[in-house]
């Protein structure tokens, strides 16, 4: 690897831009997204930035139990982010739809629809744990710019109804589930 | 010659996804139509399948930011068809929850409107002033978002030290006289972005029906812990800040004010708290047959709970919702008409929307 590739890598790892979308979530990850933003948490060191189109953004950051409405947008938005990219799922809904399991108009859990890089379980999570997710997956980012991983993150297989590896079961860890434990 | 611009349904300026379809006739909006529902999950279905104690979790996530103020709504409810009577020290303290949650939604929505502004500095004061109610949040339940506080028949945590809690809310009180409230009320960049756009008159406040605060921005003096007093309002002493303008800056300056005055209701509140049990124990809870309603001031306005029991089911036969934005949502139409396509983002967010828990 040159220098310059050397480079791209620190360079992704330390400025991820974020994109936020909202699976039909109560709002209360979202929240908690902007609040870890704000000078208390200040995501903003890491040089997190929350952009306003998914084709500036590195990471897409999605809360909420993805209810049928969202999921076209979704994976659109999803194509629409420049490779290469990673996708943190917010909360426990995303994850395994949390208490809105078995409601017929959810299309959940997220990673059905598209490949999940790292879960942030909490309903919702503080903003520490967003935090920490974000910087994983600033890391998978720099891992996947120097062609360590594969450029596009992989689909996990499902174990169980709802189980979306989130769980840390064995079958998904075999396909590389990461998961970030807060 | 008009054209159509639609916002949404995920858009930046958008916190909740929504579409606003906006019939432009050069600058200015001739027309606007609302789209909601993507935000459905069908909970008010879930709750039939849930039994007396799930869909308490399950109706607090209804809104992540109201979600004390729909607990309550719903125990209250359900506390008429059971007979249990919370004792005055719950009552209490489900004033000094639904306050704090008040005092966070409204700070919140300073912050999200001054970044729709474009006063960036302002949303970060905001959010780290928010930070601060947030902790007290956490000193009494633990809980940053869902504070789990309400159940049948009381509270599920107490209030160990109502001075200690005293002492952090007028700390916060000094920190919003100093910062927030000047500058939201006396600032000129706040002045002029906000004052005369987006004005819903008294007559159309009063025709669309609208609740809280964008109603008392228009004149409506219209408040429910006045007007149907619900946990121990009754012994409160408070104002409702009314204000006649009806544009964004009154209701601005409405909630400018509501924050004042839930420190008050909180310092009254923590200084009178009785003493005694905060909830009404473990008893075996029996459920009568019937249709119970019940009526709450939530920061954004009336919310509404009928919940419907059969007796000897577990679970409830129906338990139907009406939220707030429900009421407030004719109105965006009504207000952006003749507004400015740049003022739009601003004026909708005025009303404080939360299409969650319009959806559900």
């Amino acid at each position: 690897m040159n220098l310059w590739n050397r480079l791209m890598c620190y360079s992704r790892r330390r400025s991820p831009w974020l994109f936020h979308m909202n699976g039909g979530s109560c709002n209360g990850c979202d929240i908690e997204l902007i609040a870890s933003l704000t000078p208390r948490y200040d995501a903003e060191q890491l040089g997190v930035r929350l952009e306003g189109s998914p084709r500036h953004a590195d990471i897409l950051c999605i809360t909420g139990p993805i209810t049928h409405n969202a999921v076209n947008p979704i994976k659109t938005v999803y194509d629409q982010v420049c490779g290469p990219k990673a996708v943190v799922a917010i909360g426990s809904c995303p994850a395994t739809t949390n208490v809105f399991i078995d409601s017929r108009t959810l299309a959940g859990p997220l990673n059905l629809h598209i490949p999940v890089d790292v879960f942030v379980p909490g309903c919702p999570p503080r903003p520490d744990a967003i935090i920490q997710g974000v910087a994983k997956a600033a890391e998978i980012l720099a891992e996947r710019a120097a062609k360590k991983l594969p450029v596009e993150p992989v689909v996990m297989p499902l174990v169980g109804p709802g189980c979306g590896g989130a769980c840390g079961c064995t079958a998904a860890d075999k396909s590389g589930a990461k998961e970030a434990q807060p | 010659m008009s054209y159509k611009i639609p916002m949404g349904p995920y858009h930046p300026a958008l916190e909740e996804p929504y579409k606003l379809d906006m019939i432009c006739e050069g600058e200015r909006v001739s027309d606007a139509k609302l789209h909601i529902g993507f935000n459905f999950r069908g909970i008010e279905h879930l709750a039939e399948t849930r039994n007396y104690i799930q869909v308490i979790a399950l109706m607090e996530r209804v809104c992540g930011i109201c979600s004390n103020i729909h607990t309550l709504t719903l125990c209250q409810a359900m506390e008429q068809l059971t007979g249990q009577e919370p004792p005055p020290r719950a009552l209490y303290i489900r004033v000094v929850m639904a306050e704090l949650e008040r005092l966070h939604s409204h700070v919140l929505w300073a912050g999200i409107a001054a970044k729709l502004m474009g006063f960036k500095t302002m949303f970060m004061t905001c959010f780290e002033i928010r930070e601060k109610v947030m902790d007290v949040l956490q000193a009494i339940s633990g809980n940053r978002v869902n504070y789990s506080m309400n159940r049948i028949g009381g509270v599920n945590r107490d209030i160990d030290d109502p001075l200690a809690v005293l002492a952090m809310v007028e700390q916060l009180e000094r920190e919003m006289v100093r910062t927030v409230i000047p500058i939201f009320t006396t600032s000129t960049t706040a002045r002029m972005r906000c004052a005369g756009i987006g004005v819903l008159t008294h007559e159309k406040a009063i025709s669309c029906g609208v609740v809280g605060p964008a109603a008392r921005a228009s004149g409506v003096p219209q408040d429910l812990r006045r007007a149907a007093p619900y946990a121990a309002y009754s012994e409160l002493e408070f104002d409702v800040p009314v204000e006649k303008d009806g544009d964004v800056r009154a209701r601005l300056l409405v909630r400018a004010l509501e924050i004042m005055e839930s420190c008050r209701i909180l310092r009254q509140a923590l200084a009178k708290m009785p003493s005694g049990e905060f909830h009404t124990g473990e008893g075996k809870i029996v459920f009568s047959t019937g249709t119970a309603t019940s009526r709450v001031e939530a920061p954004r306005g009336e919310v509404m709970y009928s919940v419907s029991w059969k007796e000897n089911s577990r679970n409830p036969s129906r338990v139907h919702v009406r939220t707030p934005t429900f009421a407030n949502m004719p109105a965006i139409r009504w207000m952006v008409i003749g507004a400015r396509l740049a003022d739009t983002p601003l004026i909708q967010a005025s009303i404080d929307p939360c299409y969650s828990c319009t959806d559900r």
